[in-house]
């Protein structure tokens, strides 16, 4: 396969950043989209030119390290895929391909297609887990849970925290992350005694770190690569709204 | 160097209980005084950080990742072993212990496996209360299945995604513990020396990622969680940045590298398909519950497999050949890991292999489709179902036990194994050896500790399924939270490490000038194309079988590469940016000396046992060949300076609770 990349360029958070094209003529079907990079990094390197800054790491579609938008979607035009799980038979011989990184006020970038992602990990700190000490906790099967509950707990704890739903957004909304991980905790008994106190704080955190609102426009759940539903979203304005009304816990 | 385990006294059931009841304590007032460093923030990492902030402990904990998150316990799939015996199967503290001293082939310290089979209950129980939504029956109850190298069914699982919802927990309790002001976080931070102080573990050296400046950080004591490294092989199933430079850099200042030479080559990945690949996907072992692994017998019907004649399906079942199932007719397809690596590699050695490479076994799920469609009709009230009907519901229950898995294989390979057999082949996957250290989880260095993968300790020279979350998270929760206390109570009077000292400014000008090297040699050889190499002659001569002769000529071909590498190759930029070709250079210096040094110790153990396999020592029908009595000890290294030998320190495994069997899965 023949193919011509235009790919976003910037040097530190403060350069400004250009896109440049790069022609590749050796490409196969059965590379994935980063194998297809790093090809083109080991040819940039050979001409003493600097390679192309992209971040990987598991390359499974687990980690939620990959990010960057291929011809305006995050993660590709594959649905439920990471990039690192894009295989280029998905491509045409001689396609265009633009490559950027995410954009979102809340996720400068960093160098090419690489962004600071730490302001998930601010809001996960804002109150996205359960108050136990190690060594706390009561026998297992103590707390039986029903099987569908728990496997609707499940599917919202798969979210990878790869940022896609912010690049996804219009409004560079985190709600999407924000609302599988209320809706998680918010699904299992053990998660119940915070549950106020934590969606108060995880959306006041949310505003802070620089995400902005949700307008219902859903393209978030298009381009999740773990398929998070927007139900998670809805329940999360659920939990909102009940922890303002019926709680004396105040944000 | 005497090296003294410290296993406590008593008897083995009582060990841990009477140990952690009487070993010294730190008072709170006097925690709260107390930095601890924590390098890596897996399974082992994150537990031990958030525990230790819980307990009053100043902790700094390091990832080079983006976030926490991210490391690599996140990938592992199938599911955690815990001997809580739901299932009424017979499971038991004991039976757990057994068969993990068993599955290791005899070469791991019997106290340290019995304390982590002891602990594994409480983990679960820890992972439950934090959220971690296992799979559960319909009563509401855990569900478990069983895992490669055991008869009973106590693995814990969270769908296909085990080690992800285990580090969400164990990160959401450290993001608690950071919100609190208890730990600091560093990420993008990657440790590239320690720093000892009047021979303690004092500080470490850690450059950040996105500005290259390099920091001091000191403490009384430093924990290393930073994993495995099975990326010495270069195509291994670890993420891409997974390395061994935490532990061996501290291997380059004293600590002692065990048993090296025990790597896991994993026997269900998808096969590799080009030269351009980067990393290899594994398929989780729980697919052999169900899955069954064949060859064609006909090595004409291979052929055209291969050649792309015929497909899996088109070989009759006379045709097949269940090798598991017929040479280990007791374990079948679900013998451990290094025996089913093994016995595809021999079919494959035979020509019988069926990918275009002829590297490749059938991973096939007709008979669990039809079997369970059968059932689910019956549940359901079908009379007379069509074989169509079957073969529906069968890949409904399929899909919901494995459908990730399903998803997975079919995005990399572009064939659907719900219609064709999955192919698969070994593929490196974890190692056993790591930095020696004792009971307390202490090397040889005091004041520096190792837990997870990134010590020896508990799984000999052969890790069972679903062992390695369970080891990450009992060091991390509930062995090195106590056990630290051993040292840091003698330490309690030390004030605050200052950072302004000789030794913090001579580590961190090493650092320097080993950049400085690097950035400096211009040559014409990027980094990856040394460590695709280097993958290479470990894979064919270190992988899953050695001889004598292969062992001592990839010694002399990495020393060989090592010597081009510092001469020819090619770093770019500079060390004051965000510069991953930087990163990778310093990773692949490491790796390479590293790979030298399970080179060394392959060859110094002359017998078979666990994960490494040698020619020479082998049984009539090709297994492996233990020597108990020269051999069940633990192989220790020094490795004080490239191009000098490295040292053989020894450890004794004393076995007085089990017997020391010829292992037999058939």
């Amino acid at each position: 396969m023949k193919l011509t990349l235009k790919i976003w360029r910037q040097a530190s958070p403060q350069g400004k950043g250009t896109f440049q094209t790069y022609q590749m003529d050796n490409v196969t079907e059965h590379m994935s989209f980063l194998e297809m990079l790093d090809v083109l990094n080991e040819d940039l390197l050979l001409k003493k030119e600097e390679p192309v800054v992209f971040e990987s790491d598991c390359r499974e579609g687990i980690c939620g390290t990959c990010s960057m938008v291929i011809n305006g979607h995050p993660h590709g035009h594959m649905q439920r895929t990471t990039t690192c799980q894009l295989h280029m038979r998905h491509f045409k011989d001689g396609e265009t391909i633009t490559i950027e990184p995410f954009r979102a006020k809340a996720f400068p970038v960093l160098k090419d297609l690489a962004v600071d992602r730490s302001a998930f990990d601010k809001i996960i700190q804002a109150g996205g887990y359960i108050s136990i000490n190690t060594g706390q906790a009561q026998d297992a099967n103590a707390i039986p849970i029903e099987k569908e509950q728990s496997s609707m707990a499940m599917d919202a704890a798969e979210c990878i925290g790869c940022g896609a739903c912010v690049a996804a957004c219009p409004n560079a909304s985190a709600m999407l992350f924000v609302s599988a991980k209320v809706s998680h905790l918010a699904l299992v008994p053990q998660g119940q005694v915070e549950a106020d106190r934590r969606v108060q704080h995880m959306v006041a955190a949310m505003d802070d770190e620089g995400f902005g609102m949700c307008s219902n426009i859903t393209a978030c759940e298009a381009e999740c690569p773990k398929g998070i539903s927007v139900t998670n979203i809805a329940r999360l304005n659920r939990e909102f709204l009940g922890s303002e009304l019926g709680s004396q816990v105040k944000g | 160097m005497n090296l003294n385990g410290k296993v406590p006294p008593g008897p083995l059931a009582e060990k841990w209980t009477q140990y952690r009841s009487t070993m010294p304590l730190v008072a709170p007032n006097n925690k709260r005084r107390i930095e601890i460093i924590i390098v890596g923030t897996g399974l082992a990492g994150s537990s031990a950080a958030a525990t230790l902030g819980e307990l009053g402990y100043q902790v700094k904990v390091f990832t080079f990742h983006d976030s926490p998150r991210r490391a690599h316990s996140i990938a592992a799939q199938g599911g955690i072993n815990a001997a809580k015996n739901y299932q009424n199967d017979g499971d038991s503290v004991f039976r757990l212990f057994y068969d993990t001293i068993k599955g290791g082939d005899y070469r791991s310290r019997e106290a340290n496996v019995h304390r982590l089979a002891e602990v594994s209950r409480t983990i679960i129980d820890q992972a439950v209360a934090q959220g971690v939504p296992f799979a559960r029956e319909y009563g509401g109850l855990l569900a478990n299945r069983s895992f490669g190298g055991v008869q009973v069914s106590r693995t814990f699982y969270a769908r296909g995604q085990t080690g992800q919802q285990l580090l969400l927990g164990a990160y959401q309790s450290l993001s608690r513990q950071i919100s609190l002001g208890n730990v600091k976080l560093y990420n993008r931070h990657e440790m590239l020396d320690l720093v000892q102080v009047d021979g303690k573990a004092r500080g470490i050296i850690a450059r950040n990622l996105i500005t290259g400046e390099l920091e001091r950080h000191g403490a009384h004591c430093v924990v290393l969680c930073t994993g495995g490294y099975g990326n010495v092989f270069y195509l291994s199933t670890n993420a891409m940045m997974s390395n061994v430079s935490a532990a061996w850099r501290a291997v380059r200042r004293g600590a002692l590298m065990a048993n090296p030479c025990f790597t896991q080559i994993h026997p269900t990945c998808i096969p590799v398909s080009g030269d351009y690949q980067s990393k290899l996907t594994l398929m989780s072992e729980s697919l052999r519950n169900d899955g069954r692994v064949w060859v064609p017998k006909k090595e004409a019907d291979a052929k055209d497999i291969r050649e792309g004649r015929r497909r899996g399906d088109d070989i009759p079942e006379a045709d097949r050949d269940y090798f598991l199932e017929r040479r280990y007719p007791a374990f079948g397809n679900l013998v451990p890991r290094d025996v089913a690596s093994r016995a595809a590699k021999s079919v494959c050695d035979e020509g019988l292999g069926v990918a275009p490479t002829g590297l490749a076994v059938f991973l096939d799920f007709d008979d669990a489709i039809m079997r369970y469609g059968a059932s689910a009709a019956n549940n359901q009230n079908i009379d007379n179902p069509s074989p169509a009907r079957i073969r529906e519901l069968g890949d409904a229950v399929i899909r919901e036990k494995y459908g990730n898995l399903f998803e997975m294989y079919e995005k990399i390979t572009g064939e659907d194994p719900y219609k064709t057999p999955m192919k698969i082949y070994p593929a490196v996957h974890y190692t056993m050896g790591g930095l020696w250290v004792d009971y307390n989880l202490e090397t040889n260095i005091p004041g520096l500790f190792a837990a997870g993968e990134a010590n020896f300790s508990d799984h000999g020279a052969n890790r069972l399924g679903a062992s390695a979350l369970m080891q990450g998270l009992a060091d991390g929760y509930f062995v090195l939270p106590y056990t630290i206390g051993d040292f840091l109570s003698k330490d309690i009077r030390t004030p605050m490490m200052d950072t302004n000292t000789e030794p913090f400014q001579a580590a961190e000008q090493a650092v320097k000038e080993r950049i400085t090297s690097l950035l400096g040699v211009q040559g014409s050889q990027s980094v990856e194309s040394f460590h695709r190499r280097l993958g290479h002659i470990m894979w064919d001569y270190c992988g899953m079988s050695r001889d004598e002769a292969g062992l001592k000529k990839a010694l002399q071909m990495i020393r060989d590469l090592q010597a081009e590498f510092y001469s020819d190759v090619f770093v770019p930029g500079t060390n004051e940016e965000y510069n991953p070709e930087l990163e990778k250079a310093l990773r692949v210096a490491d790796f390479m000396e590293q790979g030298e040094l399970m080179i060394v110790d392959a060859l110094d153990r002359e017998e078979s046992c666990g994960g490494h396999f040698r020619e020479e020592y082998q049984t009539e029908d090709g297994e492996a060949l233990r020597r108990d009595d020269e051999y069940a000890y633990v192989a220790a290294w020094a490795y004080p300076a490239r191009g000098q030998e490295p040292i053989l320190h020894k450890e004794e495994l004393l076995f007085e609770n089990v017997e020391l069997k010829t292992r037999s899965y058939k």
